[in-house]
């Protein structure tokens, strides 16, 4: 029978629009403005779910976030999106929704034999099992405990949607669309403050669309609808539907997700799937209504027993009977409202318990429903198999009668959802006579308004709304006029929901948190053995652990535990919210960055030229350098890299250095300012020369090294490595502004500025001089080894020459202005053809750098001090420099640390790794002689095997050792002798030449 | 939590870089090791009202002296690093 | 009659009877007047602490003061991986010996604390950040620790959801430590607690401790908020609070407190069997026996003593997981948690007797105090039961940092929040 509890007439839902929609491969119908709980709800489907540990019959409770119950994998495939809430999924045509945790059907779902040893499964009983013998924990008992427990399944693929995020900024966020906080929106609004509103729902209103209230003659959702539309024709006011606030942060930012695309099958084109708004907002004001408690009675998780507002919201605005015979049982008066909404919509009230015997609206309404009324008693339990076919009701003198319904609304009072006052750290207080935790101190800005603090009726929820919204468009500066408070329909003494918390205890199990089975049992069980805090007992029983985030348990099992112990529910303590106050999808906080999007990539001026010689890339950091360019017939990197090494070595060779860091510095006090920060000296560089330097950290460690030009008296040119390119500028203005404030100087990097070239090899200077205009001399005596001038190239363009060699052959490096990078390795290539010039990347550079003994990242490492590289003769001690005072202690001048040495291999043929550990020969390779670490190798072709550097400890009593390079995660070892980390050129001929 | 620039006006934090403690001053050079020890490893890292020091790394480079209050997060000055340390060099003088 | 002992015996024995015969897994005594030994911290070093001083040294009159309720701070909120997968010869011994404990916990405590050893993954991305993982696993091994380097074949294998084919930076291997894995957080606080009362030692809560009573440079005792305890060695393990606790002793110390959030998504069916960490992000990654994915990334970077952290560093980590494991893209991130660390400045803790005789101190654990659990509480409670360092815990020095002997793992000094 098609929607067979959807009602004749009510509700918001468009009859004229039916969608079709599947539920564990049945197909289903409902109508546009449904919810999947609603529909499934209309088609009498009651069973959605099973419970995680006990596998018990599972349905809808409730009607919104706070759903612990109607779980479902929504989706399929790549999308498939476990432990939805069906009451928050709008339901949208193809839908397709599977039950889960059950096994081999919902229905059927064999694993509900595990009620049979519920008496074990008690909280925390893992703890005091499984742990014999040992070895079975991870073949066994853990595997079997992990199949049972999660409940949906993650997506089978990487996610196929989008998600992009908002950074925004306004006067007054405004955080649910409610009766509170549409007339916050409205008075801000109409002043001309920038308003944001947003609400999770789809449809915004909260309880206006769920009661039948009326405002100012119109009914609640006309009211509410009109308010919206008003909102949204204003300019300043930004109106965000499906959109929850998740968390609150440090200096008005909050975190919002919006569900863009949610409500249709598949995301539009170029649209995300979701959005993430980072607001920043001056003003806050939280009216996110409050969520009803239950109480607790046996097998009060059957369905059928459901919260008594979600009920009306179901009749009212879904056009639902959630069922057609009811009891209610409740604490509170507002539960009358669904007694009287019940009944009109022709729900049988089989009874109406009212568990305090005091709320006279309650006792009003069922006598009006002509249901028999029950003064202070309590259901003891539901009954039924799959869903609840009766109850047993105890009376106050004890009696116990036997009712038939298949439906039990349960009121125990309503929690104000304050969630965002908490997250920075506001403690809620518990307010007796309200019985609940209303907002304490607030995050800075913001003003909670309506049932969230506390004020349940909707005169007083308006009044207020509108009240913070005017404070908070004067204090943006905009007159805002009195707002006129609407007219309401009467309401009845509020009688709030001070217990009972539980029925009296039966056999059968009575929940308090549904989602994670946990009971009053275990609640006593928890208290019996000590975990009496609240904080204890939530990690004890997992309760209010779910996904949920216990928005329906955590008081009542607070309240419970507090009766248990005998204490009160504030020496009893509260947890905590911590955010998000809904799940929120991972990939919704990762927004764009990921795939090749993850970080920015930096290309070097050289890379579209280098794209199309075929070079291979590597990523260095966010740069992508090519690594080497290999030529038709090389098999491999190695083959192409030893043939690029070798044209280096015996021609000329080019390579793309822009990625350096390079750092402009300028001022009469730049040669101060730059021995402060190299150990070396600066100040007595001579214009047009380069020097090599060494920074160091202040706690005396390496932190970079590069050259450094002095293009005039007060202008130097650094370069730093590329690692460390902006550790170093953040060091250099670290230095300028706080140490040395009175030092005149100004840093600018200019790495992306200039295309830098090394064009490296014997015939190096004839491959410049054909670059350099007319006029300019290269030659060995206008510019020597360490010489550095500005001039220009290729008619006309600006171009800065330094002689550096990081290869140790006669060398140079040309640095242009960006823009013509690529127009400049074009120019060097042609003009090194005839010489025999190729290009070179990362791969050959590393060999002839470890061939040179250079230190670069694996040795610059962090923990390696000046003296441990070998350059410890370099550090001036005639002046102070950062680091200098703890590079002098013991600890690091104490000669068994590892210094920088060379390697090779004894048989030749040998392949030497780095990572390797060093070891006497004879010596076992065990912790008390480990003698240190490789750190770079290469094949070297200039020496015809395998070499390597690496710290040794007591380096210098250790030349021409053999010694064992220890590689147990790979090939194994070899013996290696210790050398000189100077493989090529040690006189240093070449690079002079 | 948003840092208020003096030279760039209020932006999200994570604009700016964090060093620490900015109540500590680099000994002479002359100063004796431990006196160095003391500078670069031990810190009062106090519950409560902190100075301390942040770049505006991806905005303007500023070094800011910032006082925040270690358990609430709420910053009550913003200044310039620079002025601070010439403030207190004219004041040692 | 009650239940002391726990086995699955006990537990069925119980479960006829409505569980009514257990007792509480810890008494709630008031304070005596003195103690031999009085621990300032009920959280799982202080609980260990206890443990081990009883069980393992024979000291048995002790008292374990907690402000809140005990396994309240980091102990009760951390990502649970153990792991010794370290690189430093002043680390390895120690770690190693804290795995070898966690390995006969539960037989030790008689409580399932759930120690799984799963596995620790390393991804790497680049040929430097491979031989920086071999260096590091061949120390390992040297230190008789396990480790291996793993090829993409075998990563495909077992973690077939991270981004192989599309990534910015590319998965080109992992070192693995098979023995690393996580553990139950909370029982292990539960567990020590239950047997360091069996033992005799007074937990007791709600006693935040305002002072200590120091005469001609020797402690007498501790000042509480329920009034003087006389103590003949007192041991500091507030982690996240030790500077704090520390000036009240007039010490400062090389630590700064900061701030690490975490994550948990809502539970899942068995979805990733490992620990995983990402090398080209901040981001790390396991699940919990009851279905959460468990992760993290940096701390937030900023001191700190509120307990909790700001957006941009939330978005970092999910940035970095979507960046490895794409499919996790439609799991919702349940709940997130700021916690308190000692971030020391070089990385590693402190174990040691102070300037103050009779007073101890075991800090600075940064983000990597769980895992330290069991060989922090032992070796704390030998350095205060035999006055000298555990020979694990010889390097965790407090004078390392006036002789250069530092124990830095990642390279980045003195700066406690690149740690």
């Amino acid at each position: 029978m098609a929607q067979s509890h959807r009602l004749p007439s009510r509700g918001l839902v468009d009859r004229a629009r039916t969608i079709g929609f599947r539920f564990d491969g049945r197909s289903y119908e409902g109508h546009a403005g449904d919810t999947l709980a609603s529909a499934l709800l209309a088609n009498g489907v009651r069973l959605v779910g099973r419970s995680f540990k006990y596998h018990r019959p599972r349905g809808v409770i409730a009607s919104g976030s706070e759903e612990p119950n109607a779980l479902v994998e929504l989706r399929t495939g790549a999308r498939r999106e476990p432990n939805t809430k069906a009451t928050t999924v709008e339901l949208f045509d193809g839908l397709d929704a599977q039950s889960q945790n059950r096994w081999p059907s919902l229905a059927f779902d064999l694993m509900s034999v595990n009620q049979l040893a519920s008496p074990v499964f008690v909280a925390g009983f893992y703890y005091k099992t499984f742990m014999w013998p040992a070895k079975l924990w991870e073949k066994l008992y853990e595997p079997m405990i992990r199949r049972a427990a999660g409940l949906g399944r993650a997506a089978e693929a990487a996610d196929p949607d989008d998600y992009e995020k908002f950074t925004a900024h306004c006067d007054l966020l405004v955080v649910g669309a409610g009766p509170a906080g549409l007339a916050a929106a409205l008075a801000a609004g109409r002043a001309g403050a920038r308003v944001i509103l947003a609400d999770e729902d789809f449809v915004l209103g909260g309880r206006l669309n769920a009661d039948r209230r009326v405002i100012d003659g119109a009914t609640s959702p006309d009211w509410a609808a009109r308010a919206v539309a008003e909102l949204e024709s204003l300019p300043e006011v930004t109106v965000l539907r499906r959109t929850t606030v998740l968390a609150a942060y440090d200096g008005g930012v909050y975190a919002a997700l919006e569900r863009v695309s949610d409500h249709i099958a598949v995301p539009a084109a170029h649209q995300p799937r979701q959005r993430l708004w980072r607001i920043v907002a001056t003003r806050a004001v939280l009216a996110a209504g409050s969520l009803e408690r239950p109480i607790a009675f046996g097998n009060n998780d059957l369905p059928g027993v459901m919260l008594a507002g979600a009920a009306r919201t179901y009749l009212n605005r879904y056009g639902v009977a959630p069922g057609k015979r009811a009891v209610v049982y409740a604490s509170t008066s507002d539960a009358a409202r669904t007694v009287l909404d019940l009944s009109a919509a022709g729900v049988e009230i089989a009874a109406v318990v009212d568990a305090r015997g005091d709320a006279p609206a309650l006792q009003e309404a069922a006598k009006a429903a002509k249901a028999p009324l029950i003064l202070g008693g309590s259901i003891a339990r539901a009954t039924g198999w799959r869903g609840v076919s009766g109850c047993e009701i105890a009376d106050a003198s004890g009696r116990t009668l036997k009712m038939e319904c298949d439906l039990v609304a349960v009121s125990g009072g309503w929690n104000p959802s304050m969630q965002l006052s908490t997250h920075l750290g506001g403690r809620p207080v518990w307010d007796d006579a309200k019985a609940a935790f209303l907002p304490g101190s607030c995050p800075p800005g913001m003003t909670v308004v309506g049932a969230a603090a506390g004020a349940f009726g909707l005169a007083q929820a308006i009044a207020a709304g509108a009240q913070a919204g005017v404070e908070a468009a004067s204090d943006a500066g905009f007159a805002a006029s009195a707002f006129d408070v609407p007219s309401v329909d009467p309401e009845p003494d509020v009688v709030y929901g001070r217990g009972p918390w539980r029925s009296p205890s039966t056999s059968a199990k009575a929940f308090v948190d549904l989602q994670n089975d946990v009971t009053v049992k275990d609640v006593e069980l928890s208290a019996r053995e000590g975990f009496v805090s609240v904080e204890h007992l939530k990690r004890y029983t997992t309760l209010g652990m779910a996904t949920d985030q216990g928005k329906t348990a955590n008081l009542l099992g607070l309240a419970i535990m507090a009766d248990v112990t005998g204490r009160t529910i504030p020496q009893t303590g509260m947890t905590l919210s911590r955010p998000p106050f809904a799940p929120v999808a991972i990939g919704a906080l990762g927004g764009a960055h990921r795939g090749k999007e993850f970080k920015p990539t930096r290309l070097p001026p050289s890379h579209f030229w280098a794209e199309e010689q075929g070079a291979v890339f590597t990523e260095t950091g966010q740069w992508m350098r090519a690594a080497y360019f290999p030529r038709s017939g090389e098999k491999d990197w190695f083959e192409s890299t030893m043939r690029e090494v070798e044209t280096v070595r015996t021609k000329v060779g080019v390579y793309d250095a822009s990625t350096l860091g390079k750092i402009d510095i300028q001022g009469p006090d730049a040669a101060a300012l730059l021995d402060k920060v190299y150990i070396n000296a600066f100040a007595s560089l001579a214009v047009g020369k380069a020097r090599y330097g060494l920074m160091l950290r202040e706690d005396g460690m390496a932190m970079d090294d590069g050259t450094t030009t002095r293009l005039s008296d007060t202008h130097y040119y650094m370069t730093t490595t590329t690692a460390n390119a902006a550790a170093v500028m953040r060091h250099l203005e670290y230095a300028k502004q706080w140490l040395w404030p009175e030092l005149d100087v100004a840093f600018a990097s200019v790495t992306d500025q200039w295309a830098q070239y090394a064009i490296a090899g014997p015939r190096s200077r004839e491959v410049v001089a054909a670059l350099v205009d007319e006029g300019f001399d290269v030659s060995n005596e206008a510019l020597p080894y360490m010489g550095a001038t500005e001039l220009t190239v290729c008619g006309g363009t600006r171009a800065r020459l330094f002689r550096l060699s990081f290869s140790g052959e006669l060398a140079y490096e040309l640095a242009v202005p960006a823009r013509y990078g690529d127009a400049m390795i074009r120019a060097i290539i042609k003009a090194g053809q005839p010489f025999g010039i190729c290009p070179y990347g990362a791969e050959a550079l590393s060999v002839m750098r470890i061939e040179k003994g250079h230190a670069a990242g694996p040795e610059l490492n962090g923990t390696t001090a000046a003296a441990d590289l070998g350059m410890g003769r370099m550090a001036s001690k005639k002046k102070d420099f950062i680091g200098r005072a703890m590079a002098g202690r013991d600890g690091l001048a104490d000669p068994a640390r590892p210094r920088l040495v060379g390697f090779r291999p004894v048989d030749r043929s040998a392949r030497l790794r780095s990572g390797s550990h060093l070891v006497a020969r004879g010596a076992e390779p065990s912790a008390a002689n480990d003698a240190g670490y490789v750190t770079s190798t290469a094949y070297s072709p200039s020496n015809g095997h395998w070499i390597g550097l690496g710290f040794l400890a007591r380096a210098e009593e250790r030349m021409g050792e053999i010694v064992i390079a220890h590689d147990p995660l790979r090939d194994g070892d070899i013996e290696v002798e210790v050398v000189s980390p100077v493989f090529v050129d040690p006189e240093g001929a070449r690079l002079r030449a | 939590m948003r840092i208020a620039c003096p030279h760039c006006g209020p932006r999200g934090v994570d604009e700016f870089s964090y060093l620490g403690d900015a109540t500590l001053t680099r000994p002479a050079s002359d100063a004796p090791e431990a006196a160095f020890a003391d500078y670069v490893y031990f810190r009062d890292n106090p519950a409560g009202e902190h100075r301390e020091l942040w770049q505006h790394a991806s905005g303007c480079q500023s070094w800011l002296v910032v006082t925040r209050d270690t358990r609430t997060h709420a910053i009550s000055q913003v200044e310039a690093a620079r002025d601070v340390a010439l403030a207190r060099s004219k004041g040692a003088a | 009659m009650s239940t002391d002992r726990y086995s699955i015996f006990s537990v069925l024995r119980e479960a006829l009877r409505g569980h009514t015969g257990w007792k509480p897994a810890w008494r709630s005594p008031d304070p005596k007047p003195s103690y031999d030994v009085v621990i300032v911290g009920g959280g799982g070093h202080g609980l260990a602490t206890a443990h081990y001083l009883a069980k393992t040294y024979g000291v048995r009159n002790v008292a374990v003061l907690e402000k809140g309720w005990i396994g309240g701070g980091n102990v009760g909120r951390n990502t649970t991986i153990v792991r010794s997968n370290y690189l430093l010869a002043g680390n390895i011994p120690f770690y190693e010996h804290s795995m070898k404990l966690w390995e006969g916990l539960e037989q030790d405590l008689n409580y399932n604390a759930m120690v799984s050893q799963r596995g620790v993954v390393n991804l790497f991305h680049s040929d430097g950040q491979r031989d920086a993982y071999v260096r590091r696993g061949t120390a390992m091994r040297m230190h008789g620790v396990d480790s291996e380097l793993l090829d993409v074949a075998e990563l495909k294998r077992i973690l077939p959801m991270l981004d192989f084919d599309n990534a910015r930076f590319p998965i080109k291997g992992a070192l693995r430590q098979k023995r690393g894995g996580t553990v139950r957080h909370d029982a292990v606080a539960w567990g020590y607690a239950r047997s360091a009362d069996g033992f005799g030692v007074d937990i007791i809560q709600n006693c935040e401790v305002t002072g200590f009573r120091i005469e001609d440079g020797r402690i007498k005792g501790v000042e509480t908020s329920r009034g003087f305890i006389g103590a003949g060695k007192v041991g500091l393990s507030t982690a996240g609070n030790s500077s704090r606790v520390a000036a009240m002793a007039g010490m400062r110390l090389p630590i700064e407190s900061h701030v690490l959030q975490a994550f948990v998504s809502e539970g899942i069916k068995p979805f990733i069997d490992t620990v995983c960490t990402f090398g080209a992000g901040h981001f790390y990654i396991s699940q919990s026996d009851k279905g959460g994915l468990v992760f993290g990334g940096d701390i937030d970077g900023y001191n700190s003593y509120a307990q909790r952290g700001n957006l941009p560093t939330v978005e970092d980590v999910c940035e970095g997981g979507m960046a490895v494991m794409p499919q996790i893209g439609r799991v919702r991130m349940l709940r997130s948690w700021g916690g308190i660390m000692d971030m020391s400045m070089d990385g590693s803790p402190i174990i040691d007797a102070t300037p103050v005789q009779g007073l101890y101190l075991n800090a600075g654990w940064c983000y990597g105090g769980f895992k330290a659990t069991p060989a922090a509480g032992d070796c704390f409670a030998h350095l205060i039961a035999r006055d000298a360092p555990h020979p694990v815990a010889a390097a965790y020095r407090l004078d390392r940092f006036a002789t250069g002997r530092l124990i830095d793992e990642k390279g980045v000094g003195a700066q406690p929040n690149l740690h």
